[in-house]
């Protein structure tokens, strides 16, 4: 490797502290030290530097948390540290949005716009964002404050959501919900209040499963988790035996809860049977999919919860080591798990022996930096690798080449605390709850126009009206037009299908899917146009760009929907839908991943519901 | 390509698929492309090159694979016993087609090899369908992550952009650029091991840069010339070349190649002059050359000027 460092001048005394922060202080002139005279006769670095190349993206994070972007000094410091190429670490900080590779003002704002807001008045809240902080993007140096629209924050159930990145001052990241342009003033001018999870979970205490605990445990201490049963799960656990913990999720049919509904216990089979070493297990806390909170809420209120599923996880598929990815946009759930995983090792319950048994097991918690696509499985590995979050092409699959190129298991957060339900009530025991395809229960986040939006957990079975109804339904005097099951990546449904039983089962024999939970209520005062377009935009944003028919397909939808709603179709509106149908089965069924592949589901959906005649009406 | 080798590995294991009814038998390890090519069957390519490490990323070689949800690319995936595999299905067809006119009506591509026009009309690839093209984003490499401004509401997003022009050897025009990674590549662990360019930025906005997008000149760039090498759409361009052009005198027509050994040192690579009215006009390697694999130094590739020198 020929690398070319040192152009962009030495680095600033904060840039320097920032990447040294992360990567402790460098040993020798090869590395970006003092150069002593000693170095004249030995060489550092090379494979050992760039053995820590997954410390890249943690060190630009701090990079950003602490002086407010990524400048050419900056990047050039970390790269002599690791001894990585400097294009390659600016591809990287140049493909998250929370990194910056611009001078930016100390403060920038980023305020939700995406569905759900959407349906909840954010264009309001924009058009106070900019009579109060100026035009939208604008993130000039000079001025103090900037702010930027952003993609869904996770914060649905609150109907408005902004996060404050700072890099001046004591506070970094803050999550503010719901939102006003006043709020987030009040909060720039103060300092912040203390970080009170909300509770939006609305089903009752004694019909929670997964959510038992919720509300009612102190997340940050490990004898209230242990008061609440906790630890006794990985207890089972450890006395069963890794292929009994298999054999149990077996039992139990449990079926992933990121999406994709893939039997997790064959997935712990696959690696745990895989002979090549180490393995690793990942719990994907990369929740964004527009509308979803729940693992959010699961992360900020019962972070040992998630960590103890994560031990059995790691107990049973033979893994040495565990990583918690949670999204940038989850400061206060990063921290709470961070806080979790050090009290968890200082009393023996992570690190060498847990519970003092031979089994080793440590945790990291990695945070993205605003990229939906890092969510994707194979796409998180190359993150947490320090590389740019591009989906791999499967096979092989992560059993047989995940994360570092070892055989790895990964689930949802959600998926992850199913199975202390399962280690407790038993495989089969779990399997009697819900239906004969969809065991167990299921979280639902229910948000947009309905009169009790929050988390509710149910067992699977029930239906969308039953759902409904337990929200509230959408306020008086309105009506229902629609309802988004699954999220962006999910489809529309209307009215008449409020019958339909929320399972696995159900939802496929519809042509929907549950996707990560996602309910998104739109009644008659909502523009579905507008919500189209939105849907439209994220996916384009959102595109790595890797594959053609994503990283192009994406912005001819976003055209093509343009033009339908602006009256201005290229021929008649039947061959602009011909031609919307054309670029979706193209996206579907070639693109790399399930993002290219779903990114024209919910408007197709939208397409044959009729909601069309929203979008041809609205400007 | 390598046919005088002598053959070191275990004679490999021949498995049998079948391709658009045919019974195909390849070794062990061979991808689908491959298998594809072996019967004859011309199966379109923009990302692949024997000498780089498949990216699948163009999607323009995908073919349907029984029991597989989704097309899958054949330049990567390894052919397998029994596979029952369609390279001219009629998802095939509708795939190819929508991904060739998402990339000519979002880049420039008049200067791609003449098969890639006859893979449209094969197709039936009509770019047009999605508007008139718009005048792209001067501001390209400096767009944010996951922004960008209001889609047009009458054409087609391009990548259009003016040619980067900051050296004496090559050009960089990337509003010819699909995004291959070739270059990436080349310039990396594929050949070059220089790694002054990677893919910046995501989505449409995706593109090819050095850090914070500096001249070559102030980048890691040694000048090999292999990024120009392996592109396949002229947005890598000698110079020369691209000087010619916009005057009006490139010809290929009137143009010879001379194959010949290159006098700088002694590894031997294998050097084709490509010559217009008595003057080297670029310099390239075979892709199948033991030496080179196609790819030279900033000697070979660039160092010719002292054969016309009159002193």
């Amino acid at each position: 490797m020929d690398l070319r460092l040192g152009l962009a001048g030495p680095p600033t005394d904060g840039e320097k502290a920032a990447v040294d922060s992360v990567l402790g202080d460098p040993e020798s002139g090869w590395d970006g030290g003092t150069r002593t005279q000693r170095d004249g006769h030995m060489a550092v670095g090379g494979h050992q530097a760039r053995g820590r190349r997954h410390l890249l993206l943690p060190a630009l994070e701090s990079l950003q948390e602490r002086t407010g972007w990524v400048s050419p000094s900056g990047l050039d410091y970390l790269c002599t540290r690791l001894s990585v190429p400097p294009a390659e670490a600016y591809g990287v900080a140049a493909f998250y949005s929370l990194l910056r590779t611009d001078p930016s003002p100390p403060t920038v704002v980023h305020v939700c716009d995406d569905v759900v807001c959407l349906s909840q008045g954010a264009e309001d809240l924009c058009r106070e964002m900019e009579a109060r902080f100026g035009a939208e993007g604008r993130l000039d140096p000079e001025t103090g404050v900037g702010w930027t629209r952003s993609p869904c924050l996770g914060r649905c159930e609150q109907g408005s959501a902004a996060l404050l990145q700072r890099s001046s001052g004591p506070n970094g990241r803050t999550s503010l919900a719901p939102a006003s342009a006043d709020a987030i003033a009040a909060l720039l001018g103060g300092t912040d209040p203390e970080w009170l999870p909300a509770a939006p979970v609305r089903t009752p205490p004694e019909q929670r499963r997964l959510l038992r605990r919720v509300g009612r445990v102190n997340p940050a201490s490990l004898d209230s988790y242990r008061a609440w049963g906790g630890y006794q799960a990985l207890r089972a656990a450890l006395r069963m035996g890794p292929s009994a913990v298999v054999e149990e999720l077996k039992r139990a049919r449990l079926m992933g809860r990121g999406g994709a509904a893939f039997p997790t216990g064959a997935k712990w089979e696959a690696v745990a049977a895989n002979p090549l070493r180490p393995h690793f297990f990942v719990c994907n806390a990369d929740e964004s999919e527009p509308g979803t909170f729940k693992d959010r809420v699961l992360l900020e209120q019962d972070p040992f919860a998630v960590l103890e599923a994560l031990t059995i996880a790691g107990l049973a598929t033979g893994s040495e080591r565990g990583y918690v990815y949670i999204r940038g946009e989850y400061p206060e759930a990063a921290a709470g798990v961070a806080r979790a995983v050090a009290e968890a090792r200082r009393h023996g319950f992570l690190g060498p022996s847990v519970m003092g048994s031979d089994f080793n097991f440590e945790v990291e918690v990695r945070e993205g930096a605003g990229a939906y696509i890092a969510g994707e499985e194979t796409a998180l590995f190359n993150s947490i690798e320090g590389k740019r979050p591009e989906p791999r092409n499967k096979p092989p699959f992560p059993t047989q080449a995940g994360l570092f190129g070892r055989p790895t298991g990964i689930n949802n957060v959600e998926t992850l605390v199913n199975v202390l339900e399962i280690l407790t009530v038993g495989g089969e025991g779990y399997a009697q709850l819900g239906t004969s395809g969809s065991t167990g229960t299921r979280l639902f986040c229910v948000s947009g126009c309905v009169q009790a939006p929050g988390l509710y957990e149910l067992e699977f079975g029930a239906t969308l009206a039953q759902l409904l109804e337990l929200a509230g339904g959408v306020p008086p005097g309105r009506s229902l037009r629609a309802v988004l099951l699954g999220g962006a990546a999910g489809s529309f449904v209307g009215p008449q299908d409020l019958g339909i039983r929320l399972t696995f089962e159900d939802t496929r024999a519809i042509g929907a899917s549950l996707g990560s939970g996602v309910v998104l209520v739109l009644d008659d005062t909502v523009d579905l146009g507008a919500i189209l377009r939105r849907l439209a935009r994220f996916f384009r944003d959102e595109s790595c760009g890797q594959c053609v028919p994503c990283r192009v397909g994406t912005v001819r939808q976003e055209e093509l929907l343009a033009r339908l709603s602006a009256g201005r179709t290229i021929g008649s509106v039947q061959a602009e839908l011909q031609l919307l149908r054309e670029i979706g089965a193209a996206m579907r069924d070639s693109s790399i991943c399930g993002l290219g592949q779903t990114a024209a589901t919910a408007i197709e959906s939208a397409v044959r519901l009729g909601l069309l005649g929203g979008l041809e009406g609205s400007v | 390509m390598n046919g005088h080798r002598v053959a070191l590995a275990a004679p490999r294991r021949l498995l049998t698929l079948t391709i658009d009814g045919r019974e195909v038998k390849v070794p062990e390890g061979s991808t689908l492309l491959q298998a594809c090519r072996q019967v004859g069957i011309d199966t379109p390519t923009l990302c692949y090159l024997e000498n780089l490490t498949p990216v699948n990323v163009c999607r323009v070689c995908v073919v349907e694979l029984e029991g597989s949800r989704t097309l899958v690319p054949a330049c990567s995936r390894k052919a397998e016993n029994g596979m029952v595999v369609s390279s001219d299905s009629e998802r095939v067809r509708a795939s190819r087609k929508l991904v060739l006119e998402f990339l000519a009506s979002s880049v420039d591509l008049s200067l791609c090899a003449p098969e890639v026009s006859a893979w449209m009309s094969r197709y039936g690839a009509d770019p047009a369908r999605f508007g008139s093209p718009e005048p792209g984003n001067v501001d390209r490499d400096r767009t944010r992550p996951g922004e960008h401004s209001p889609v047009s509401q009458d054409g087609a997003a391009t990548v259009a952009q003016p040619p980067k022009l900051d050296n004496d050897t090559y050009v960089r025009d990337y509003s010819r650029c699909i995004l291959c990674y070739k270059c990436v590549e080349a310039c990396g662990s594929d050949a070059q091991n220089t790694f002054a360019i990677a893919v910046a930025g995501r989505g449409f906005e995706a593109r090819i840069s050095t850090e914070f997008d500096v001249g070559l000149p102030d980048s890691a760039c040694v000048y090999c010339g292999n990024c120009i090498g392996v592109c396949p759409t002229g947005a890598l361009m000698f110079k020369s070349e691209f000087e010619m052009r916009q005057a009006g005198t490139w010809a290929p027509e009137r143009q010879s190649v001379t194959t010949t050994i290159c006098p700088y040192c002694g590894v031997g690579c294998n050097l084709e002059l490509h010559v217009q009215d008595n003057s080297i006009v670029k310099v390239t390697s075979p892709l199948d050359h033991d030496v080179t694999l196609g790819h030279l130094c900033v000697k070979g590739r660039f160092g010719y000027r002292f054969v016309q020198s009159r002193e």
